[in-house]
């Protein structure tokens, strides 16, 4: 259709160079640190290395919100449309976050690479974030995985993080092949790679009841996918690579590769597939991939919030806190309206935040104590208020306490998954559901909390001392927790336009 | 005006959060006090203003327009009253925790996080800011007992964090399952219950968000965090959740629950067990809980937990009240929402910092030999005038609002009447006998001639009564009998505020006598 015009490279170069600049941007840190910074403290070549990244994020912020231009190159391989952008600024935030966290780092002399595939990583995310062909979005995934994998490792010092990024990279290929097959099937029902083509084949061939092809397609890609967003009974890899990767490698994976994840299984089955949708109604399911992500959901939510209650260290309980944050999104995801999209990205974006931060902390007190163990934490209030204070609102913004993100986040995801269905509720077991467990994690977000802030930690030692930027960067991240939640129309209100605009 | 009760609770709660920590602990305390103050002075000043009747809107404004909510908030009769109730009650938790050395200002921060919550909860009438309101309570309360508090702290912060939000979970499905229900695109409390909602969907969402209410109101079986969380807590916070934060949960039952699922309340198709409808159900839970509550308080050693299973027996009045659905019955409930929380807040007052405090234990076998009456008889008066107060002395606000309570429920429910009437005697045990145990058991030995030298040697420990503790317990008796004998100070505007168009579903579904 539009691919029969001619093509202009000028006009790829043009659409792509947010991702140009993080490249362009990815190479000069690397240069850089090599050539003037090699004979520096370590501490500096991180610093210096961070901080020019964050300035190219800046830079490619900027050239997104100056495009502002609606394209669409080839069908879908690339498009920019106002979500698009949305979604990638969003990322490109995420980012320079944790670039800033990554300021005061020194578990490594590899500053330049380090930084570099910090940037590649995010690179994967945005392309990932504007693509609708599947070969595109296989590609860009693999570029995210693939960095991903080797910033988990990047502690060399231990053999926690070799521990933690063999099982990532072994569950990553493993789900990259189940997603591969899953890209397969679907081109052998559309014949083609462009989710509009398949949702328009899958339409065709829905007639007669759910294609057999396409079943297995839809079970595969939510392995898949199930995998990049932690969700039970594909979450294993999550507690160990959350405690063996250093800090700011953690936070990437928790939180950028999460919002480009979680936009992208959306595109996936709700435009792709959206003919096969089914219903996870209790009275009159049908088949299709609601009910699959519905399972993914129920298994996720009760994983995630169950297997947190036993967790000592802060990392681990991080990790099963976001399998059961994945199942309250897999919620919003089966209503697959354009409330729900909106919703599930303040709530992607919120959380994310809410993450980095308790990272940033958990940065701090490890410098500190060599320990994420929660008795590690104890007497926090007294050897560190701010951080304590800022722990206090991230753990409370996750545990869904108003008025803080995390809370809205949830009411306005329940309210989506309620409303998908004009005049019927059939997904109201799984908000029950939801809220249910949402009960149940608050017992273990006080329990980290109980060791910050109610612990007298007489023998713990003195102050911790923290880095004024990482200090800076959770005040920031506190704060924003503190004005989306109250005002969550700032951020809501530009989704919703988004949304509105890119047309679902 | 009224609005700046909260956001002067807040911003003094943001000032001393952000205290640098060496500063004197008294510069905490002065600030709190006047915050308190404050707050309660604005109170005063709209009750005295209001005009009977009428619902007055204080702040409307958008807040997230793409789902419809509104930071609103209003007040009619019962707002002012339970607004006016935690000024009152906020100014003597202050004075009775002038004495908190140990993170001083942290104290106070929670303190009065806690209670511009309480204020926005009473204020709110948009049901999403009031759940926002509600849920804030939480926190505070959670950290006030477990940094703060004594027996079996952390076990009974927790216990009480977990039901409050197990509580306010069921409130919250139930008001986003009637926000996507009605289809109305607000949050709006007057607009949410002018919806059109099926009578079945209304008989499952009424206990749902009734009982999430009800649970951090004691509602029986679901009353056990009360008696836990009240004697682990300070003293301070047992006034405070006794006082304010078990009216808040009445208040959502009546303010929300009744209101927007009126038909709730109606009869079901087939009768079980003998009863009804919800109603009866609830009548007869609160019935239970009168009597359980008095009955337990009855056999306590701990002097805290007679108090506390005294508080459970009380609120049982209030949810008694309620479920009436008679003009006498709800506003009685309402006027012993304002009692309780005074006579509540000052018998664990004495409980908690006057005997608790300086003796360092609660045991009242131990108390008995201590000669209390002798040591400190100011807390003994205190305490006798607070318990017969609490008993339904006539002359203190007790005796209206729990005679209000019986002659309405004599008309609804006259069995459930009389089995009141034996948690009234019950309740008139077990307070005199933990008068008599801690107070004066110790004067029969010195009749006899021998003042035992460990009392006498106790009496030198125990210091006398402190000038802001009688202050708060004077202000806390002098507001009890100010309602006691002008009931209609308040019955004034809350009989006009429950005639009000809000609680119009209440009336016409024919269930209002």
């Amino acid at each position: 259709m539009i691919a029969a015009r001619p093509f202009d490279y000028a006009q790829v170069l043009y659409l792509v160079a947010p991702e140009l600049l993080l490249v362009l941007t990815a190479l000069f840190v690397m240069t850089a640190d090599i050539l003037l910074l090699r004979h520096r403290p370590l501490r500096i070549r991180f610093t210096a290395a961070s901080l020019l990244a964050a300035l190219g994020c800046i830079a490619a912020i900027i050239q997104i919100a100056a495009s502002s231009a609606s394209s669409n190159l080839l069908n879908g391989v690339l498009l920019t449309n106002p979500l698009v952008h949305a979604v990638q600024i969003s990322i490109l935030a995420i980012t320079i976050v944790v670039l800033l966290l990554t300021a005061n780092s020194h578990f490594t002399h590899h500053v330049g690479e380090y930084i570099l595939l910090i940037l590649a990583a995010t690179c994967g995310m945005m392309f990932l974030a504007a693509t609708r062909d599947l070969l595109v979005i296989f590609l860009s995934l693999e570029l995210l995985s693939l960095s991903l994998y080797i910033l988990a490792a990047f502690d060399k010092r231990g053999a926690r993080a070799w521990e933690a990024a063999l099982k990532y990279f072994l569950f990553g290929g493993m789900s990259a092949g189940f997603l591969l097959f899953g890209f397969s099937l679907l081109y052998g029902v559309s014949n083609s790679t462009s989710l509009r083509d398949i949702a328009a084949a899958v339409a065709a061939s829905h007639t007669a009841g759910l294609n057999p092809l396409l079943a297995v397609a839809i079970v595969t890609i939510a392995i898949g996918l199930g995998f990049k967003i932690a969700a039970a009974p594909l979450h294993f890899w999550a507690p160990d690579v959350y405690e063996g990767a250093p800090a700011p490698s953690a936070a990437l994976i928790a939180s950028g590769s999460k919002v480009a994840s979680f936009f992208l299984l959306f595109q996936i089955v709700a435009l792709g597939l959206a003919p096969a949708a089914g219903s996870a109604a209790l009275r009159h399911p049908a088949r299709g991939w609601v009910p699959v992500l519905a399972i993914l959901a129920v298994i996720s939510m009760l994983v995630g919030n169950l297997g947190a209650l036993r967790q000592l260290s802060l990392r681990r309980l991080l990790a099963y806190s976001a399998v059961a944050h994945a199942g309250y999104m897999l919620v919003g995801m089966a209503a697959h309206t354009a409330d729900a999209l909106s919703a599930l990205l303040y709530y992607v974006v919120t959380y994310a935040l809410a993450t980095v931060g308790v990272f940033a902390v958990i940065s701090a007190v490890e410098e500190d104590s060599a320990s994420d163990l929660l008795p590690a934490l104890a007497g926090l209030w007294r050897r560190s208020p701010v951080l304590a204070g800022c722990l206090a609102i991230f753990i409370l913004s996750l545990a869904g306490i108003p008025p803080l993100a995390g809370f809205f986040g949830k009411f306005y995801l329940f309210v989506a998954a309620l409303q998908a269905v004009p005049g019927s509720t059939p997904l109201l077991w799984l908000v029950v559901l939801a809220i249910a467990m949402s009960c149940v994690s608050l017992y273990y977000y006080l329990q980290v909390l109980k060791h910050a802030l109610v612990a007298s930690g007489a023998d713990a030692p003195g102050p911790v001392r923290t880095p004024v930027l990482t200090q800076w960067v959770a005040i920031l991240l506190a704060l924003g927790v503190v004005v989306l939640g109250c005002a969550p129309h700032l951020l809501l209100g530009s989704f919703n336009a988004a949304v509105a605009a890119a047309g679902l | 005006m009224l609005a700046w009760t909260i956001y002067i609770s807040y911003l003094t709660a943001a000032a001393l959060f952000l205290l640098p920590r060496g500063v004197k602990p008294v510069l905490a305390r002065v600030l709190a006090l006047l915050s308190a103050s404050a707050g309660f002075a604005i109170a005063l000043a709209s009750f005295c203003t209001h005009r009977t009747g009428l619902t007055f809107t204080i702040t409307n404004i958008a807040w997230v327009p793409s789902l419809g909510i509104r930071y609103t908030l209003s007040a009619d009769g019962i707002s002012l009253a339970l607004v006016l109730l935690t000024g009152v009650i906020a100014i003597a938790g202050v004075l009775f925790s002038w004495d908190i050395a140990d993170r001083t200002n942290e104290f106070f921060g929670f303190y009065l996080l806690l209670i511009g919550s309480v204020y926005g909860v009473f204020l709110a009438s948009d049901v999403f800011l009031l759940f926002v309101f509600y849920e804030i309570v939480i926190i505070p309360k959670y950290f006030l007992i477990a940094i703060w508090g004594s027996t079996r702290r952390e076990y009974g912060a927790m216990k009480l964090a977990i039901y409050s939000f197990v509580g306010s979970a069921m409130v919250l499905g139930g008001i986003i399952a009637a926000y996507a229900v009605s289809g109305a695109h607000s949050t709006s409390l007057n607009e949410l219950a002018a919806a059109h909602y099926s009578s079945h969907f209304q008989l499952i969402a009424f206990p749902v968000v009734f009982v999430g209410f009800a649970i951090l109101a004691g509602l029986w079986p679901f009353h056990t965090w009360a008696p836990t969380g009240h004697v682990a807590a300070p003293t301070a916070a047992s006034m405070l959740l006794a006082g304010v934060v078990m009216k808040l949960g009445a208040y959502g039952c009546l303010r929300v629950a009744m209101t927007m699922f009126p038909a709730g309340l109606t009869p079901w198709a087939h009768p079980h067990l003998g009863l009804a409808s919800w109603r009866d159900v609830f009548a007869v839970l609160a019935v239970i809980g009168i009597v359980y509550g008095a009955l337990v308080a009855l056999v306590q050693r701990d002097f805290k937990f007679v108090i506390g299973y005294s508080s459970v027996s009380h609120m049982g009045f209030i949810l008694l009240g309620l479920m009436t659905l008679n003009l006498t019955g709800l506003s009685g409930a309402v006027l012993q929402m304002v009692s309780h929380g005074l006579l509540a807040g000052l018998l664990f007052a004495v409980v908690g910092r006057m005997v608790y405090a300086r003796t360092h234990t609660r045991e009242l076998a131990l108390l008995g030999p201590m000669n209390l009456n002798r040591a400190i008889p100011f807390a003994a008066v205190t305490f006798v005038i607070a318990a017969v107060a609490a008993m339904g002395l006539p002359g203190f606000s007790g005796f209206v609002a729990e005679l209000m309570i019986v002659i309405g429920a004599w008309r609804a429910y006259p069995l459930l009447a009389c089995a009141v009437g034996l948690g009234i005697l019950i309740g008139v045990a077990y307070i005199w006998r933990a008068m008599q145990k801690a107070f004066f058991s110790g004067s029969s030995t010195e009749d006899a001639g021998r003042p035992t030298d460990a009392a006498t040697a106790l009496d030198s420990h125990i210091t006398p009564i402190t000038l802001p503790e009688k202050i708060a317990a004077i202000f806390l008796i002098a507001c009890s009998v100010v309602v006691g004998l002008f009931p209609h100070i308040l019955l004034n505007i809350v009989q006009p505020a429950l005639n009000s168009p809000l609680f119009d579903g209440l009336r016409r579904g024919g269930t209002w006598q």
